[in-house]
């Protein structure tokens, strides 16, 4: 938990009197104290609120993206369309996979982070509320952004890759696209980064007592080192944007070979981000699947240390194999001969994770639940992708299948197959979680069916296609080349992958909101998250719990007789029905985090800044603008940094925020006060009273 | 206010300071959750500083046009101001040192030398960016002045960031908002520091004192 390193009011420090009143930014904006209504939202930093928001956002994004596939497909579907000119089909790949990436699976899976992981391990608050806030605002702003492009004369249509000098010279692509894709992606880097860090410290830091590392739940472990490779990806990504930008915007030369500049050091940084973010978007979905399967097959994890360890081989692993990318650049035989083995050898902790999973779903009592179906489904779909990824591995094989649908139908496999799968089964699994209402099982039957016929159909046929040599990214193809029959095919496919979204959205918002509400343990379930009620308090664990095994709720459960059968604990009834009330009791006080202003200020002025450098960039006075955008993001950061992370009890009262007890200011990285009971209140036993988040 | 002095004791651990009274666990890995992020956040840092190495590097000699290095760099002067820059390195372990002891008053002199340093070296920067741009050397006149200038204008861009939070250090304890048990702030504030300057010492090595190839040469493409 976050470490106390103030004592509280009734002992601050003397000269921190002389201050009194007016702890840093409620000088002019007094602290945001509502729970309820817009503002609250606006203002939040619980981590269950932000989680929700970055999962319906990108599911929103979601639905922006598929539109845009779907007119890709309309376009395709029969020779020589004309649904699309070329320049509004390079717009609409384009966008379709940089939202589908950075708006859609990347926010989505840490969304999902952001719920569970502290639910999972026990704690109350991610390590940095705030800044929690901010990441979720930045994605938010950055995704708008990027779409705002389609308002301000084209959207980015250099390929969700960008690749220089295409995207880095200046009127080699029509429109401002390219400069609205390098800001935009500035933004989304910065603001995963921020989330990347809060995960990863949160996860290393925060578990409750006794929850050593190899007993942290397989989701949280997931996440973890995908937050991990966020942190270091990136970075790299971020300078070969900086570069396009310097280029765009400063007449630099780094991508211009009319002086020298080599268009390849775009490929080799973009991919070296590149190959990691595969495994930040399929690692937190490999996780989802990993919970998933245990508690519908009514047995553990099948190896969990070694699916942990694999996870950690894969996370290393993806450094390392980047220029499989790029097979047909002509980089030489040493690179190409090099990067193929080591693209073959990342298979391996791949396939020990599928078979873990085989294995525990083998001899296990199967409940064929929404959530398994997609999970089954994930294990099905991901292996065939990984599979045509092991294909790609042999350099002459893929000198053939480059830049060909084969490339597309295989990504497609692992990032829809894989990620989505995985996403879908999470959604089924935690709804009851975070809303308290199952999602109707028959209609998800028929979302799962239809989306994985819908899905083959779609993607199946690409591999045909793609052998058959019909190229990516071109807006049409003539008759002559007989590829109408399966690209018909793909299209209807992605019809009914369209219904089977509609079919999951009725669900959503037509059919759950009228169920009945379900206890906190819907599923027999095993980790920690549900042993709280269903949806979780604000406070998430009335008492932190102390953790004695993996998968700890399932062993207060459970356990095995002598032949290895599962058996019902006696106090098995009570301890499902203790979770429905694990609540405060009324004497005691938890102190969270409160909610701020700065957050969605800071990020709100980074999102002017790069206005103002995109208007910039045709007439320098209006640099302006981002010099403006910059001053409120480091004002925000000051006043951000003057506040405290929690206000002193006596404030949430209601009244007096000028008369609150001093609270000593505290700079941006500093800790965080949690000063505790209120003194009107009952005293507690020590344990009771203790913090949600610290300082961020 | 000058001299104020907490009341508590310092303990050297973070995680459990005295103030806790016992009442928050401390964290898993014994670091507080502020370093753990500094430290991320740098490792993050390092990858960005790296790729941005890596491209000057890849384009040391490959200019189609002049000046290069060899006719604009001042490795003399440059070398003086990367001298003061490291000093600072140590004025900012004092500055650490004296409020651990308490001691605000060498506190804030000991930041201001630190920020004052680096804002010599700043002042260097800008003075070196300006006679470079004079001798004709830009951003835009070859590949050496792009990732000459986009590297170590990124650094000083790292150190202006730094030199501001310093300042608000300084400012906060004369307003007495500093006190002892947030001796963290101060040490977080200098992993960055240290870091920043630590970072100089590659940048300097490879970009002013290991000679580049063959300057202003018309080879093609060498990375295949």
């Amino acid at each position: 938990m976050a470490i106390v390193l103030e004592p509280p009011p009734s002992t601050t420090a003397p000269d921190a009197d002389k201050h009194a009143g007016t702890p840093g930014g409620t000088t002019f904006l007094r602290r945001p104290n509502s729970s309820e209504g817009f503002w609250s939202w606006i203002t939040t930093v619980d981590h269950k609120r932000l989680g929700i928001m970055y999962s319906a956002t990108g599911f929103a994004f979601f639905l922006l993206g598929g539109i845009e596939a779907l007119l890709i497909r309309l376009q395709l579907a029969r020779p020589n369309g004309h649904i699309l000119s070329a320049n509004q089909y390079n717009q609409v790949f384009t966008m379709h996979g940089t939202t589908m990436v950075f708006l859609v699976i990347m926010p989505v899976s840490v969304g999902f982070a952001n719920y569970l992981v502290p639910l999972q391990i026990g704690a109350r608050d991610v390590a940095f509320p705030r800044l929690n806030a901010f990441s979720y605002w930045l994605f938010l702003f950055g995704g708008i952004f990027l779409y705002s492009s389609f308002l301000f004369g084209g959207a980015p249509n250099g390929g969700w890759f960008g690749y220089a000098p295409n995207t880095s010279i200046p009127g080699y692509l029509p429109g401002r696209g390219s400069d609205f894709w390098v800001f935009g992606l500035l933004l989304l880097g910065i603001a995963s980064t921020a989330g990347a860090v809060n995960i990863v410290v949160t996860a290393l830091n925060m578990r409750a007592p006794g929850m050593t590392l190899l007993k942290m739940p397989i989701f949280t472990w997931m996440s973890l080192i995908a937050q991990f490779l966020t942190v270091f990806a990136m970075p790299v990504i971020t300078v070969a944007l900086f570069l396009v930008m310097f280029d765009r915007n400063f007449g630099a030369n780094f991508f211009n070979p009319a002086a020298g500049g080599d268009p390849v050091l775009w490929q080799n940084l973009f991919w070296l981000f590149g190959h990691p973010e595969v495994y930040i978007l399929i690692l937190p979905a490999m996780g989802m699947v990993s919970e998933v399967l245990p508690v519908f097959a009514r047995k553990p994890l099948f190896g969990y240390p070694v699916m942990v360890f694999s996870g950690i081989a894969i996370g290393f692993m993806g450094w390392g194999v980047w220029i499989h990318h790029m097979f047909a650049v002509g980089l030489g035989p040493v690179a190409v001969s090099a990067f193929s083995v080591s693209t073959m050898f990342i298979a391996v902790p791949t396939g020990v994770k599928i078979f873990n999973w085989i294995g525990t779903l083998w001899g296990g009592s199967l409940r064929l639940t929404t959530p398994m179906l997609f999970a089954i489904g994930f294990i099905v779909m991901f292996t065939i992708g990984g599979l045509s990824g092991v294909t790609h591995s042999l350099s002459p094989s893929d000198r053939q299948q480059t830049d060909t649908y084969y490339v597309v139908a295989h990504f497609h496999y692992v990032l829809f197959g894989g990620s989505m799968f995985g996403i879908f089964g999470a959604i089924y699994y935690w709804f009851p979680k975070a809303f308290g209402r199952m999602l109707n099982e028959k209609l998800g039957k028929v979302h799962f069916w239809l989306t994985f016929i819908g899905f083959n159909l779609t993607f199946g046929p690409m591999h045909i296609l793609g052998l058959q040599g019909m190229p990516r990214r071109i807006y049409t193809y003539d008759k002559s080349l007989h590829l109408g029959f399966w690209n018909m095919v793909a299209t209807i496919g992605a019809f009914i992958i369209m219904v089977s979204l509609l079919v999951f959205i009725y669900n959503i918002f037509v059919v759950t909101p009228k169920t009945a509400l379900v206890s906190a343990d819907p599923w027999d379930a095993r980790t920690l998250e549900w042993s709280i009620p269903s949806p979780p308090p604000e406070y998430n664990f009335a008492e932190i719990p102390t953790v004695h095994s993996l998968d700890d709720y399932w062993h207060r459960k459970y356990t095995e007789d002598d032949e290895g059968r599962l058996v019902r604990l006696p106090n098995y009834e009570a301890v499902r029905a203790s979770s429905d009330t694990n609540v405060a009791t009324p004497g005691q006080h938890i102190h969270m985090p409160s909610p701020s202003y700065f957050p969605i200020v800071c990020s709100f002025g980074l999102v002017v800044a790069a206005y103002g450098m995109i208007m910039g960039h045709t007439n320098g006075a209006n640099y302006i603008v981002s010099v403006v955008g910059f001053l409120i993001t480091v004002g925000g950061l000051y006043a951000w940094g003057l506040e405290p992370s929690a206000e002193p009890p006596e404030e949430h009262g209601g009244e007096g925020g000028e008369n609150a007890p001093p609270q000593p200011a505290l700079l941006g990285a500093s800790g965080g006060t949690m000063a505790l009971d209120a003194p009107e209140t009952a005293e507690l036993p020590p344990g009771d009273t203790t913090e949600g988040g610290s300082e961020s | 206010m000058a001299t104020t002095t907490t009341p508590e004791v310092l303990d050297e651990s973070p995680g459990e300071s005295p103030a806790d009274h016992g009442m928050s666990p401390a964290t898993n890995t014994g670091v507080s959750n502020e370093k753990l992020a500094m430290w991320s956040f740098l490792g993050s840092e390092c990858l960005l500083f790296g790729a941005l190495i890596s491209t000057y590097f890849l384009y040391r000699g490959r200019s189609l046009t002049g000046p290069t290095p060899k006719n604009i760099y001042d490795i003399p002067y440059t070398s003086i101001s990367s001298f003061v820059l490291l000093m600072s390195s140590l004025t900012m372990v004092l500055a650490l040192a004296a409020i651990q002891r308490g001691d605000h008053r060498r506190l804030r002199l000991w930041l201001t030398a630190t920020a004052l340093l680096g804002t010599v070296f700043i002042g260097g920067q800008v003075y070196e960016f300006t006679s470079f741009i004079h001798e004709g050397l830009t951003m835009r006149t070859n590949l050496f002045g792009s990732s000459f200038f986009v590297l170590t204008g990124f650094h000083g861009v790292h150190v202006t960031l730094g030199i501001m939070m310093l300042l608000s250090l300084v400012i906060m304890s004369a307003r007495g908002r500093l006190p002892q048990s947030k001796v963290q702030v101060v040490e977080i504030i200098g992993l960055y520091w240290h870091f920043v300057d630590v970072v100089w010492i590659v940048i300097f090595t490879v970009v002013y004192l290991i000679p580049s190839p063959v300057a202003h040469s018309n080879r093609p493409l060498q990375i295949r």
